[in-house]
């Protein structure tokens, strides 16, 4: 569905009336990203990056189905397989830097799109499905990217393989026989490895599977705007065509200049220098680290450091690295404001900018680091923090704050007045 | 009962996690941990300059054909480059008989022809880099149950590696009377060797440079210790990264024609956004 004022599609060109009338992709492209897609016309840049992540996802595909052509998933010739790549295949290195610091861009972007859905309430009615489908992305992404840091068979491939199927182990009763089946061995193995490879292959389509119900979904209301007030008329509206492919288009720019200049200039700055040596199960590097994009939820796992009543710390640190991603799933329940923008919320807009940003940054920069005091101690903090956010205060924030007034509609808000709302065609109540 | 359920979950992570940091806290006050001489000690590396640094670099040919003089007369005694096969020397600069009259010079493992059995011949182009070593417990047997790494790849498998190479091979000295007077127990175990760049400051390879004139490098060029660390530095960035410089020299044109192609799209955007912006367009008109 659309809004009732969306442009129709009237295909002129004999061709495409032809395909139109056998198989209606044009139509389909026309009323999904073309000028048949009423957008609020108040967007502002933080909104590119739904596109800019749909872009990643393409951009990890390609690059990766090359890469698979030259890659041997065999635990004896994988490190030396992609180092063949890097050397004697033709732009063998730019395939692999480009889908390495891809996966690294595909997070920065995510991250900020959640974010942004963070503080313009975009998880809330009547937006529920698109913010859980988003959450399951999360997930998706989190595992591919997890298994696909496995497959160079470095030694942080390996150690972190064994630390996170590790996990596992925690849950009582069934973990050990879990991590051993789900390895196909007592450790990673050449058996781990295939599956990882098969499983890595196969998780972007599922992902690009969810993201087509994710704008699917999105259709139906339409996307959420920084007044976080509902589109009310036409005038609140552009067409998404040419105005936001045009606006997207600029931002695709920006976003390609910053990923190429990593993937030319700093191509190892955001990897780790222990995966340049081979895996090598007798030899436990100083400090074991993921990726970057995980650091956040590593710092939460390794922050639990005491039992908890029969709870062994393990087990809790595990709960509560699962748990900080699942929380997102209730949060259209947790957050009861009918107010949606952070805009609007004074105190919301406070707990989000000096309590959820810093202690974010704090988890970022503690996952990172070993170990060792006073990172631990910082990571509790921020741990705390970051559950009292989510489950404590967006609670009883949403209970107790009183927000600002709100524009009538986006057309006040842009324009400083709604001339059909005087009129009184525009009557529905805000929000 | 979402959000009562959700405050109970939010107040039992909180708690135990505080729980946590008090029990962590402590014990870091009640038992600081020790300080070590590897925190005390450890150096970061020295600076070195190549010249294939920075947003332009490219190689010096002449520095990688000194830097893999000093390989071949002194690492290769104990370390292999698995990755790097002598045909690559031609990047260096010499042409394809001299590779093939370098390649001849070294001996590789081989198979008898007649019989089959294990026997070494000369190198040929093809050939990569091997070890001395005929297996890992033969290469630890022979050094001190350390095995000398492959180097294909150490500028890369190490943090600033170029320049950690470097440092390393000029590091070896004695330890510091401070280290054995706060540390006594840390002396250097017999077999090892002092070197405040390695992370746990004794490795097990002996100071591998120890003279000057070592090698007689066929430029004139003056063999310090110093200029052969500096020079097997660079020689060992390229065999990690062969394609640096052509990385970098694609990099400039690829974000150029990006910046144009950006400029292009904002002032597209800006032109089509002019037709809706508040000033032009009122409801009314
Ligand atoms: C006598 C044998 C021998 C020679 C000759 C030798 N090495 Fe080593 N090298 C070793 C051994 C053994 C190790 C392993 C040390 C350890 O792990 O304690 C090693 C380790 C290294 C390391 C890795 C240190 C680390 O961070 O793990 C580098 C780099 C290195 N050698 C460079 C060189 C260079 C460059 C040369 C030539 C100038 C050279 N070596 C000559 C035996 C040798
Ligand atoms: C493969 C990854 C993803 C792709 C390709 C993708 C794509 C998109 C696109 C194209 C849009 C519309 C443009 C925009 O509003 O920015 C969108 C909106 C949205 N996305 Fe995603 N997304 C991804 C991941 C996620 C994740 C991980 C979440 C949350 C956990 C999420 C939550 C949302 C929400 C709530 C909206 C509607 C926002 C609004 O209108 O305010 N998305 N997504």
């Amino acid at each position: 569905m659309s809004f009732p004022w969306a442009k129709h599609y009237e295909p002129r060109n004999p061709v495409m009336r032809f395909l139109d009338e056998k198989l209606p992709l044009p139509r389909l492209v026309y009323n999904a990203v073309g000028a048949g897609y009423p957008v609020p016309r108040n967007l502002n840049y933080m909104y590119n990056f739904g596109v800019l992540a749909g872009f990643c996802l393409v951009l990890q595909i390609v690059t990766g189905v090359i890469l698979a052509m030259h890659y041997a998933p065999n635990s004896l010739v994988a490190f030396g397989s992609t180092e063949h790549l890097m050397r004697d295949v033709n732009w063998g290195w730019m395939l692999r830097y480009a889908h390495a610091n891809g996966a690294s861009f595909f997070f920065v972007v995510v991250y900020l799109h959640i974010f942004r859905g963070f503080f313009y309430g975009s998880y809330k009615a009547p937006r529920e499905m698109i913010w859980l489908l988003g959450v399951v992305i999360f997930l998706l992404m989190m595992a591919t990217a997890f298994m696909g840091y496995v497959l160079p068979w470095g030694q942080m491939s390996f150690w972190g393989a064994k630390v996170i199927t590790g996990l596992f182990s925690a849950i009582p009763l069934v973990g050990e026989p879990l991590q051993v089946w789900l390895l196909g061995g007592f450790a990673p193995d050449n058996a781990a490895l295939n599956r990882f490879f098969s499983l890595h292959f196969l998780l972007p389509f599922v992902i690009a599977g969810v993201v087509i119900l994710h704008i699917w979904a999105l259709h139906i209301p339409g996307s959420t705007n920084p007044t976080g007030v509902e589109v009310k008329s036409e005038s609140d509206t552009v067409p998404f065509h040419p105005y936001y492919t045009a606006k997207d288009g600029f931002g695709l720019g920006v976003f390609l200049l910053l990923y190429c200049a990593f993937v030319f200039f700093f191509p190892n700055y955001l990897g780790h220098p222990d995966n340049y040596i081979e895996a090598n199960p007798l030899s436990t590097p100083a400090h074991i680290v993921p990726e970057w994009y995980f650091w956040p939820f590593y710092a939460i796992l390794r922050a639990f450091t005491a039992d908890i009543l029969f709870i062994p710390a393990k087990l809790m640190g595990v709960m509560a690295m699962f748990g900080a991603i699942l929380l997102w799933f209730f949060l259209p329940w947790l957050d009861n404001s009918p107010v949606r923008s952070g805009h609007y919320r004074p105190l919301f807009r406070k707990f989000f900018w000096f309590g959820l940003i810093p202690a974010m940054a704090v988890l970022f920069y503690c996952g990172g680091a070993p170990a060792e005091e006073p990172y631990v101690m910082l990571s509790q903090i921020a741990t705390a923090y970051y559950f009292m956010h989510f489950l404590v205060i967006i609670p009883i924030v949403s209970r107790i704050e009183k927000p600002r007034p709100l524009p009538f509609s986006i057309t006040e808000a842009v324009l400083g007045e709604d001339k059909k709302a005087v009129l009184g065609e525009n009557t529905k109540p805000a929000v | 009962m979402i959000r009562i359920i959700g405050i109970a979950a939010g107040a039992f992570f909180t708690l135990s996690v505080l729980w946590a940091f008090v029990t962590g806290a402590y014990t870091a006050i009640t038992e600081p941990a020790p300080e070590t001489a590897e925190h005390a000690f450890h150096k970061h590396p020295r600076e070195l300059h190549l010249q294939s640094d920075g947003p332009f670099g490219t190689w010096n040919l002449q520095q990688l054909q000194r830097g893999y003089q000093v390989y071949k007369e002194v690492c290769s005694a104990c370390h292999s480059l698995k990755f790097v096969a002598m045909r690559d020397l031609e990047q260096l600069g010499y042409s394809e008989a001299e590779v093939k009259a370098e390649a001849a010079s070294w001996t590789v493992p081989g198979v008898d022809p007649d019989t089959g059995e294990a026997t070494t011949r000369s190198g040929e182009p093809t050939d990569y880099f091997p070890s001395p070593y005929p297996n890992e417990v033969a290469a630890a047997a022979a050094n001190n149950n350390a095995v000398p790494p492959d180097l294909s790849l150490m500028t890369k498998a190490r943090h600033d590696g170029s320049a950690y190479v470097y440092s390393l091979l000029t590091g070896f000295q004695e330890q510091p009377e401070k280290l054995l007077e706060e540390f006594p127990q840390a002396k250097t175990p017999a077999g090892l060797h002092y070197n405040p760049y390695f992370a746990n400051l004794n490795l097990a390879m002996a100071p591998p440079l120890t003279m000057d004139g070592q090698v007689t490098y066929a430029d004139g060029t003056e063999a310090t210790i110093d200029q052969m660390a500096q020079d097997v530095a660079a020689f060992l960035t390229w065999t990690a990264e062969p394609s640096l410089p052509k990385r970098k020299q694609t990099g400039w044109p690829v974000l150029g024609f990006l910046l144009f192609a950006t400029i292009l799209a904002y002032l597209a955007k800006q032109q089509i956004w002019a037709r809706v912006k508040p000033d032009k367009n009122r409801q009314d008109d």
